[in-house]
């Protein structure tokens, strides 16, 4: 229970600003903390609560893993890496081959998000590959 | 005189016997959440319930890993003296899953790539990490590494810049 009061403005926070399915364990002397936000912005509010109670997240006895809530099927992707390409892989690991690239800021078909760090993407020029999913941002159905 | 204290004398002896005669013929509610708590954390299936109790109703709330731990901590509470009733409010809440040291290591591999300043590790499913790197891109590194269930971290020889 000290971890839950050590994070309890996070918990409200979160509690608050209706974030679905909402977990907070503590197990083992770490606190999880799961659930889906309603939008992006929620959670970023709530990192940024976290950043506060803990400058620098540094002292890792807090595990949070919330998603953005999924309203439509995500369809389209943009390429959000800093500024190079991002590899598409055989299969989804760093540890294999390249198969392709994705050019910084390209639109791209997310096949299948296979895992929450590997999606399976199509490019415009029908190369098909795993993806690192932190450098993929959804796009919007217009 | 004399008669008068020893009628006063008799009152109060007779006041304070019935007191006690009530309180010996009922247990208090506080006694039974005492008997109830003591009898909650002595079990390691209930350590995370609370119990209030109200004319002999206990409720209890908190806790449990799943149906089978709620049903018994309701049958733990209903044999302790004193509980007339159990209202169980307890809630099931699945117990964390955290990656294996091989998934966290592939998971980690992954995620530190595109971050040469940084070396990470695993240890008993924790994630440890040294090195050094800017705010924005640890902030972006963490979001992904909470995403693969780790026992935590060790941040010891981390620095941000």
């Amino acid at each position: 229970m000290v971890l839950q009061n050590k994070y309890n403005e996070l918990v409200t926070a979160a509690t608050n600003s209706a974030v679905a399915n909402l977990q907070v364990r503590e197990q083992e002397g770490i606190l999880y903390i799961d659930g889906e936000a309603p939008t992006g912005a929620v959670k970023d509010m709530l990192w940024s609560v976290y950043d506060k109670i803990d400058p620098n997240f540094l002292s890792g006895d807090l595990v949070m893993n919330i998603n953005v809530i999924a309203t439509a099927p995500v369809t389209k992707a943009k390429v959000t890496t800093e500024r190079s390409n991002l590899n598409i892989r055989k299969g989804p690991g760093t540890d294999q081959p390249i198969v392709g690239k994705a050019a910084h800021h390209e639109i791209v078909t997310v096949v299948s998000q296979t895992s929450e760090q590997w999606w399976l993407i199509r490019t415009v020029d029908n190369e098909e590959g795993y993806a690192y999913a932190q450098y993929l941002t959804p796009e919007l159905e217009s | 005189m004399k008669k008068i204290s020893i009628s006063i004398a008799m009152m109060a002896f007779f006041t304070l016997a019935i007191a006690f005669t009530s309180c010996k013929s009922k247990v208090s509610d506080a006694d039974v959440k005492t008997a109830v708590e003591t009898a909650l954390k002595a079990d390691p299936m209930a350590v995370n319930t609370m119990v209030s109790v109200e004319k002999g109703v206990a409720t209890i709330s908190g806790e449990c890993k799943d149906d089978a731990c709620k049903t018994h901590c309701a049958d733990l509470v209903k044999g302790i003296k004193g509980v007339k009733e159990v209202v169980n409010n307890c809630t099931v809440t699945p117990p964390v899953v955290n990656s294996t040291d091989d998934a966290l290591t592939m998971g980690l591999t992954d995620a530190l790539k595109d971050n040469p300043g940084v070396t990470g590790s695993v240890d008993m499913g924790k994630i440890v990490l040294k090195g050094e790197i800017a705010k924005a891109k640890w902030a972006a590194l963490k979001q992904m590494l909470d995403k693969l269930t780790p026992k935590g971290y060790n941040l010891d020889g981390l620095t941000i810049k």
